[in-house]
């Protein structure tokens, strides 16, 4: 496991957490699913990124947080490229997913984006029905009989948590759901298609508390299959969801280990400072 | 001392400023309210003399006296219908083309040349229609459409060049410009994120366009469509100088023949009788109501969007 | 279930982009195209007796539309000198007076209606109204007609303009005293004066080149326009009677008329466009 801003004495420790909780117990170390390496960010001129490294771990919850505007969104938007879509935005460095750097030109964007999804800060539920909605992905890439595909978007509906409050109502377009359902309907839609990495962008910022918690709750089930990368203000959230945590501050990873490490015991002091209120 | 009151002369201005706007509104009421009442008294004569059968009556007899609108009819409808077929899909691709695949610089010197378009004067268009589109349909295109299609009755007949199928052609290029323009917008307002969400799923732009860009804003590129169509109808000198100007209807598109506003065009000055000109100002009844008719609709559906989005157009 | 071939998408996306990069390519065409035709046409008909001679009947050299485009000029002088004060005050009422009132919204629809109608149907109103009773064509009548085209322009993007000025530029000088009249005069029209001249500026490109209101109206005339109460020549009625005709000189008269109107409108349109626009900035 690699830390930016290196502190050897944190990588110690780390270690001997680690091997610690490995004697503890019987599973064996989870491996690395995206590695990033020397990572940089541009808005045109203006550089937002600076050299970022870090492993985000399989099947792990990884919560990224840090005051706003300190580039959270900026780092996990380069997982699928999406930033792509702006003329002035660019990227340098290298991430690898499943044994692929994605930042290379040869990389197939629709094989990464079927890897990777995207859950956004505004629920976002396409101008058709809920049935429509979680089944786009699937015919996208997909040709299957029509039977074949209501089991696949009940079953997403169903992991979502969603669809026991929708299974009258299929056939009525999206927009018609609260904000809360709206969200879940979204991440029916990134997971009908099974990817390998789930990228949640600050998911429950549009959202009441009673829905963010019903969102939290899914969030536990989610990662028993899914790596879920999850960018959060909201600092109890990353507490009480994610397994590791990683400190942005402007541009730069200040510190990344487990959540209660990083909670109860941060190595570094911009982390305490963040974390216990002085600024954000 | 502050002046807290205004003197009586100020008030007076303002009252009569005030006014002077309405006085402004007022008239262009009276302005449209004049026009449809003037249509509609100088085509009593027409109305009472041929009734509800003027509108299919195939007859245009200024000697006789007998007159029909079906062949002006006919020949407005095919050929706004063949200038929407044409420019309809060319208006969204272009649209697609300015907003989701040009660079900024590109977009907007391309934008301008189709803005161009539409500044041209519609007798312009004419000019070229007759004396340079027209030779160019009659020796390289309708011959060309005439031996790929000979069984269809649409290609028949000698390539005089002139005719329905140019006159719509060239009403395509004329409405092209604002059905872009308006469809440009519609893409424009598709909120950023909706589009993100569709490309994170890993769609192709074509597959995000068709998917999610159309569908948000299609009321608003059916009311750009129905916005094209009412221009379309209403358009005069380029038909008036391509259709041929003929009161027959025929099944052939190489035929000549007319439109509502080209029979207006080319017969009012020459009407002598009362009862040629009522006719012929039904014609332009007939015109205003059709031009409404679909500028109606197309308000319609763009007011629409303004409900679902909150963003006027 | 069949995974759908990515290349297949692939290649759908990138034939769907070079059609839509090829369909722009072809209208930019036809732009250069009917450009072309005119600018080569046109000029090889313009020379100085085209700009000071009277017609000459077909057949006979020399001669040229200098009362075309004087009349021309005429009429769209004064259109402008009705269309254009009409528009401003309908377009400051609904701006400044007509937010809320029921009135208004019917004299916005009215804006719409005249707006999308078609301008031979103006021109037959003008007949109706102005030549009928009269028992005469008339400078006047065409003046009239071109008026009525440019007044809902006018109107519209006055209201548009003006709305865009911010509330608070109006209060802070009424709560200086100021008449409601010099408030929207002074204060709200400096604000917005670029683009109500851009505006302007393109309904009188407009107008240049329309016809069919002036069949009727004006009609045509091969004499100097004197005055307004006659048959007035115009540019763009003689290019429609000249272009019709079978004789070659007239129909080179009429390109040339083509070139002259063409190149005024597409003047105006860019200056309005641009110079204007970077003005604001």
């Amino acid at each position: 496991m690699i830390v930016s801003n290196k502190r050897v004495t944190v990588l110690k420790t780390e270690n001997a957490n680690l091997r610690e909780h490995r004697s503890q117990s019987a599973i064996s170390e989870p491996k690395v699913m995206v590695s990033v390496r020397k990572l940089n960010f541009y808005y045109g001129q203006h550089q937002a990124l600076f050299d970022n490294n870090i492993d985000i771990l399989e099947r792990q919850v990884t919560a990224i947080i840090g005051p706003s505007g300190c580039g959270k969104s900026t780092h996990i938007r380069t997982y699928n490229r999406i930033y792509e879509l702006y003329r002035d935005q660019r990227v340098e460095g290298q991430i690898m997913l499943d044994g692929q750097n994605i930042l290379d030109d040869n990389m197939d964007l629709i094989q990464l984006r079927h890897k990777v999804g995207m859950i956004f800060q505004k629920p976002s539920p396409f101008p058709m029905s809920i049935f429509e909605n979680v089944a786009y992905g699937l015919r996208l890439h997909n040709k299957m009989p029509q039977g074949e595909l209501v089991g696949r978007v009940e079953d997403a509906l169903k992991r979502a948590a969603l669809l026991d409050e929708v299974k009258d109502q299929l056939h009525q377009p999206g927009t018609q759901l609260s904000g809360g359902q709206q969200q879940r309907l979204c991440i029916a839609r990134a997971i009908a298609v099974e990817p390998m990495v789930l990228l949640m962008d600050e998911p429950c910022s549009a959202i009441d508390p009673i829905a963010t918690g019903k969102i939290e709750d899914l969030i536990e089930t989610l990662k028993k299959k899914y790596t879920i990368v999850l960018v959060t203000h909201n600092m109890q959230q990353a507490a009480r969801v994610s397994d590791y945590t990683a400190f942005f501050y402007q541009g730069r990873i200040i510190e990344f280990g487990r959540t209660t490490q990083i909670f109860e015991n941060p190595s570094m002091k911009q982390t305490e400072d963040y974390i216990t209120g002085r600024f954000g | 001392m502050k002046k807290f009151v205004h003197s009586s002369k100020s008030i007076r201005a303002d009252i009569f400023f005030r006014w002077l706007t309405v006085l402004g509104a007022v008239i262009v009421v009276l302005v449209v309210g004049g026009i449809v009442l003037t249509l509609l008294l100088h085509s009593r004569l027409s109305i009472k003399q041929f009734g509800l059968g003027f509108f299919i009556s195939r007859l245009w007899n200024p000697v006789t006296g007998e007159f029909g609108a079906a062949s002006s009819i006919y020949g407005t409808i095919i050929t706004t219908l063949i200038a929407m077929l044409l420019a309809g899909p060319a208006a969204l691709v272009i649209a697609l083309f300015l907003v989701e695949l040009a660079p900024p610089k590109l977009s907007r010197t391309v934008g301008l040349g189709i803005e161009l378009l539409a500044a041209i004067p519609s007798i312009i268009y004419g000019m070229w229609g007759l004396f340079v589109f027209a030779p160019f349909m009659a020796s390289h295109v309708q011959p060309a459409l005439a031996k790929t299609m000979p069984y269809l009755p649409l290609f028949r007949g000698p390539p005089m060049g002139i005719g329905i199928l140019s006159a719509g052609i060239i009403l395509a290029i004329m409405i092209l410009p604002f059905i872009c323009a308006v469809t440009r917008e519609v893409f424009m307002m598709v909120p950023e994120l909706l589009k993100e969400a569709a490309y994170a799923m890993g769609g192709t732009t074509w597959e995000v366009t068709r998917k999610v860009t159309i569908p948000y804003g299609l009321h608003g590129i059916l009311g750009a469509m129905f916005l094209g169509l009412g221009r379309g109808v209403g358009e005069t000198m380029a038909v008036t100088f391509v259709i041929g100007n003929n009161h027959n209807i025929s099944a052939s598109l190489f035929a000549a023949g007319n439109s509502i506003a080209s029979t207006l065009a080319n017969e009012f000055t020459e009407a002598s009788e009362p009862l040629y000109l009522s006719a012929l100002i039904e014609l332009g009844l007939a015109l205003m109501v059709l031009t409404f008719g679909f500028q109606a609709v197309a308000h319609l559906w763009l007011k629409s969007i303004r409900k679902t989005t909150g963003v006027g157009l | 279930m069949k995974p759908r071939s990515k290349a297949k998408r692939i290649f759908v996306n990138r034939l769907i982009m070079a059609i839509s990069a090829a369909v722009s390519g072809l209208f930019l065409f036809i732009l250069g195209w009917v450009l072309y035709a005119v600018i080569m046409r046109g000029g090889a008909a313009l020379n100085v007796s085209f700009f000071t001679r009277l017609p000459t009947p077909p057949g006979v050299p020399g001669g040229g539309l200098a009362n075309a485009i004087i009349g021309t000029l005429m009429m769209t002088v004064l259109a402008i000198a009705i269309g254009v004060p009409i528009g401003l005050l309908a377009g400051i009422y609904l701006s400044e007076f007509g937010q809320e009132s029921r009135f208004a919204d019917v004299i916005r629809f009215m804006c719409n209606v005249l707006m999308g109608t078609p301008s031979i149907i103006i021109g037959m109103f003008v007949y109706a109204l102005l030549v009928v009773p009269a028992h005469r064509f008339s400078g006047y009548a065409g003046a009239a007609a071109l008026a009525i085209l440019m007044l809902p322009v006018v109107m519209k993007t006055t209201e548009d303009i003006l709305k865009l000025v911010p509330n608070t530029l109006r209060e802070s000088a009424l709560a200086l005293a100021a008449p409601r009249w010099k408030v929207t005069l002074g204060v709200v029209f400096r604000a917005g004066k670029s683009g109500l001249l851009t505006g302007i500026l393109l309904a009188i490109a407009r107008i240049s080149g329309e016809t069919a209101p002036l069949l009727f109206t004006a009609l045509n005339s091969p004499y100097w326009p004197r005055r307004f109460q006659e048959p007035t020549a115009n540019l763009t009625v003689t290019i429609f009677n000249y272009a019709m005709s079978p004789y070659t000189d007239w129909q080179q008269k009429a390109w040339g008329a083509s070139l002259l109107i063409t190149v005024s409108v597409l003047l105006l349109t860019v200056i309005a466009r641009f110079a204007l626009a970077e003005r604001r900035k």
